[in-house]
């Protein structure tokens, strides 16, 4: 641990462990909205249980006037408000750091230790005095600590007086209570602390043009944008709020004005074999249509999965990843589904995969998985994870196009259905593996018989051993065909460096960091951050350039290094996999501490 | 060979119905059951239904499972879509098609074990939305495709093919789906098409999830002595709970159909299901009634058939769930995609 250094402005973390269920939420992304509002770089990471009432939660904040979003070892102050905790959260505060603790009744043996400050107030006892019912009790126990901090870090008061007016705009009563309670809280700090404390927040102005927002209602954003009119859906964590936010969109941009009807169409499945049945049966319709799911949810869809891929129909299905099966940690995240996803389902198939590294990329690769699905008459994945899906990251604001239009592929629709000859629904006409597809119901021309692998090029069934490897082997030429279409890598190089690293999805925060941390300390490295499968020219590229790649990612069996084994020109001592998997999102320190450990076993055996 | 095209054997006799199509315009390609299969005469009385009904065989997409059963879309309507999709799942694939382009008519056919087992949940689900859509049910008491494997439906007692006595007590789909609230139940047998037919017009025709249950004997594995699932114990045991025509919107009820126990049921588009000598009273529109009628008829060994339940005022999913009447493969992109300053209004709240 390393120790606090005297002033630490607009760069430290707070963690505050809250008990599940006493509505320390609203209070905690008060916090971190107010540190945005000021302008200073900030995001927050929920930990929290499987549970809706009693269990541990923790609520981490970091303040960045870098930008970096990821997490780090250390905890500059923490915020105690659960007895059930008290030792392990005093464990974890950074040497020189701080804890706040409810001072209300005699202090806990736990709470000891001489290396760092502890700072009681009586917010119990505070709130008591002040309000009557048992839930305002707890509610504004929490709003008074909100107090307590503003004075420690220096928070601008006005600007939290204005988000609560925004919050309780409808609600006068709470209103005042709320302003109260911080009052409270400020007032005490106030008179019995050296405020601010070292660590504390002064105004910036690097956060203009972004937002704070969750990767699941960016990602129901992009699927309101890019047209997806019927989403189905068996609710999991931590896919759920992917379409609770999906819906509460639509309810209020999709509503007919002259009718006052829906133009959507969102369907609670029986469970996720009937969710993708839906998707997939809508999809057959015409309709650009989705799922959003979890681990669990993905294995019941594999049959389906297969289908799609056999029957060549579009297809977005979300993964937000989490960890492992059934209960444990169904609240922690994960990368861990890579494997299940790019070879779901029996028989030959693979799947075209995309990976977001944050909501600003879910909002912009779904509108593109949805193009992808229709131009390669695929299902298309999106892995986000836990991390992206529910916690809020600082983006930059969402650009739209108002000249986008939905690319829906090789679609013959009455018009160029009239003008045919003929339609064969599996007939490779352009080369590329890519066919022509109808919609039922549009014109007599579009008809044909939709089933599973045993098809000929005009739809029609057959058991035919060269028919049916004609057709799987087109499904390869479209594969190939698909390396094209998918997101590019991003490639970050800089100069003399001794290795490279790929990674994905929501490690690339931490990696980032990292690699500005190992440069500093002269070890320079390439990053290759890969956005999609199949792979496409330029991860190979990176690896014929890389005698060392460190494979970075979430999860025990280092599954996409095993998917660039088998799908590119990886071998297999070039690639050193830096791994965490314990289901909190990933610290640069993991990251900058493997790779250290991994060049110093590496050049002690050179 | 692949496809197997269908000798189209003109006759200038066929008669053509309104839209000019003769009934061979609703015929499928030849089927590959096995002969005498009971599946074939459904498709046979399908074929009859759609044609007779005016229906355009595009307007159609049929849906179906993984069984004998569930290939016969093949059999019937080869100018319609059809989706032959994965086991038990048929109604999953029905519903999302129905939600993108509500305009369709919307057949399903499935089996009574695509259905009673690995379906059940499904088909519960299907009828809890009131899923517009036929559904049928082409029950042979066994697995045919898997050769022959005691299904859900089998009754205590019936026998295997090789003499294996089932024990266990079947599943019901008419008395199911009563159960659960759907808001049309038939049942038919595939040796009647002329009870069949009307049954299927009013399937067609009423709006909402409409079930008919059809006895359809497997000749390979189920027709032998002491399968009651069989033609002949079927021919013995089955009854008409009461007879039914159909009458189409336009039409009269003419002096034929007219008679002293008539009681007709409309649909939603106006059409008519007549029922006469309706037995001992029974009411299809009483849900509690039909269901007690029913559970004793099947504690008896009966198999009661005709339009077991009717709901006229059946409200549909889409009805109870708002969507607008255009097909939504059909919206404009500008309809459904609120545009860049709304993005930029939507962000607010997370600013
Ligand atoms: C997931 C899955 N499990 C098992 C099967 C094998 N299978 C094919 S058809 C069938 C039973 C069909 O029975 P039924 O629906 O009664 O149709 P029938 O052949 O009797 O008309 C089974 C178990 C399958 N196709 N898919
Ligand atoms: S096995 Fe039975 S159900 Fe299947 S086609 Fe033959 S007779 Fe019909
Ligand atoms: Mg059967």
């Amino acid at each position: 641990m390393s120790e606090t250094t005297p002033q630490r402005v607009n760069d430290f973390v707070v963690k505050l462990a809250n008990v599940n269920g006493t509505g320390s939420a609203s209070a905690n992304g008060l916090l971190m909205k107010t540190i945005f509002r000021m302008g200073v770089p900030v995001t927050a990471k929920n930990f929290f249980p499987s549970n809706i009432q009693g269990l541990p939660t923790w609520y981490e904040i970091r303040v960045s006037k870098d930008g970096y979003q990821s997490r780090t070892d250390r905890i500059d102050l923490m915020v105690a408000m659960n007895a059930q905790t008290y030792a392990d959260d005093l464990a974890e505060v950074a040497v020189g750091g701080y804890l706040l603790y409810d001072s209300s009744w005699p202090r806990d043996r736990q709470l000891k230790r001489d290396d760092i400050q502890l700072l009681g107030v009586p917010l119990a006892k505070m709130v008591n005095q002040k309000y009557e019912d048992p839930r305002s009790r707890i509610l504004f126990k929490n709003i008074a600590y909100v107090g307590v901090l503003s004075a420690l870090l220096d928070l601008d008061l006005a600007v939290i007086d204005q988000i609560l007016d925004e919050l309780f705009a409808r609600k006068p009563g709470l209103l005042e209570a709320n302003h109260q309670a911080v009052g409270l809280g400020s007032d005490y700090a106030l008179a019995h602390f050296a405020c601010p404390l070292p660590i504390r927040v002064e105004p910036m102005d690097k956060t203009k043009g972004h937002v704070v927002i969750d990767g699941n209602t960016a990602a129901a954003m992009g699927c309101l944008y890019a047209g997806a009119s019927v989403g189905a859906w068996y609710p999991i964590t931590p896919s759920t709020s992917l379409m609770d936010a999906f819906k509460a969109l639509c309810e209020r941009h999709r509503i007919d004005p002259e009718t006052g009807k829906n133009r959507f169409c969102i369907i609670q499945a029986e469970d996720e074999l009937a969710a993708i049945g839906m998707a997939l049966g809508a999809s057959w319709g015409g309709a650009r249509s989705f799922t959003p799911t979890s681990g669990p949810g993905l294995s019941l869809m594999g049959e389906f999965l297969g289908l799609a891929y056999f029957t060549e129909l579009p297809l977005v299905v979300f993964d937000v990843q989490r960890s492992g099966p059934s209960t444990g940690l169904p609240t922690r995240t994960q990368q861990s589904d890579i494997i299940a996803a790019a070879y779901a389902s029996h028989g030959d198939t693979r799947h075209v995969l995309l990976f977001p590294k944050d909501p600003e990329e879910c909002f912009y690769l779904t509108v593109e998985a949805f193009d992808l699905a229709d131009r390669l008459q695929t299902p298309v994945m999106v892995l986000s994870d836990l991390d992206i899906g529910m916690n809020d990251w600082m983006c930059p604001e969402f650009k739209w196009d108002d000249n986008y239009r939905p690319d829906r592929g090789k679609v013959l629709r009455k018009k160029e259905l009239e003008s045919v000859d003929s339609f064969s629904r599996y007939l490779d006409v352009d080369g590329d593996g890519i066919c022509y597809r109808s919609y039922p119901g549009d014109h007599p021309r579009g008809a044909y018989f939709l089933r599973g692998s045993g098809h000929t090029a005009h739809a029609k069934y057959t058991e035919d051993p060269d028919e049916y490897t004609e057709l799987v082997d087109r499904l390869s030429r479209k594969w190939e065909t698909a390396k094209s279409h998918v997101p590019e890598p991003v490639l970050l190089s800089r100069k003399q460096a001794m290795a490279g690293v790929i990674a994905y999805g929501s490690s690339d925060s931490a990696v980032q960091e990292a690699l500005d941390r190992l440069e500093e300390q002269g070890v320079p490295m390439d990053y290759l951050r890969i956005r999609a499968f199949p792979f496409n020219e330029q991860v190979d590229e990176f690896l014929a350039g890389h005698d060392r790649v460190f494979v970075v990612e979430q999860n025990r069996d280092a599954q996409l290094r095993m998917l660039l084994l088998n799908e590119s020109a990886a071998r297999r001592e070039q690639l050193i996999s830096v791994l965490h998997y314990n289901g909190f999102p990933m610290s640069c320190d993991i990251v900058i501490t493997r790779i250290q450990a991994a060049m110093s076993a590496q050049g002690a055996a050179a | 060979m692949s496809y197997i095209s269908k000798p189209r054997v003109g006759h200038p006799t066929l008669q053509r119905n309104e839209l000019g199509l003769r009934q061979r315009d609703y015929e499928g390609t030849i089927s590959t059951l096995c002969a005498g299969c009971g599946h074939d005469s459904i498709s046979a009385a399908l074929i009859q239904t759609f044609f007779d009904l005016n229906i355009e065989p595009y307007r159609v997409a049929k849906t179906s499972g993984i069984g004998c059963s569930s290939k016969t879309p093949a059999y019937f309507l080869s100018q319609s879509h059809a989706f032959n999709s994965v086991h038990g799942r048929m109604p999953s694939v029905t519903m999302g098609a129905n939600a993108a382009n509500s305009s369709m008519i919307f057949v399903g056919i499935s089996g009574d074990g695509d259905t009673l087992s690995i379906g059940m949940g499904q088909f519960c689900h299907a009828i809890r939305r009131n899923l517009n859509m036929a559904y049928i049910i082409e029950n042979n008491g066994v697995y045919g495709l898997t050769k022959g494997q005691f299904s859900a439906s089998a009754d205590v007692g019936s026998t295997a093919k090789k003499g294996e006595v089932n024990n266990q007590k079947p599943i019901d789909a008419a008395l199911t789906a009563i159960n659960q609230g759907a808001s049309y139940v038939a049942r038919g047998f595939s040796g009647d098409r002329q009870q069949l037919v009307p049954l299927l017009k009013g399937a067609l025709r009423h709006k909402g999830f409409a079930l008919v249950d059809i006895i359809s004997p497997c000749v390979t594995f189920n027709d032998h002595q002491g399968s009651t699932k069989s033609y002949a114990h079927t021919r013995e045991h089955f009854h008409q709970l009461e007879q039914t025509d159909f009458v189409a919107p336009a039409e009269e009820i003419t002096a034929s159909s007219e008679g002293r126990d008539l009681t007709p049921v409309t649909l939603h588009d106006g059409s008519r299901i007549l029922l006469r000598n309706v037995e001992n009273g029974y009411d299809p529109r009483d849900q509690a009634a039909a269901f007690a009628y029913l559970k004793n008829c099947q504690l008896r060994g009966e198999i009661p058939t005709g339009l077991l339940f009717i709901d006229e005022n059946s409200i549909d999913f889409h009805e109870r769930n708002n969507t607008i009447e255009t097909p939504l493969n059909d919206l404009a992109h500008e309809d459904i995609c609120p545009g860049a300053d709304a993005l930029a209004n939507m962000l607010g709240r997370y600013r």
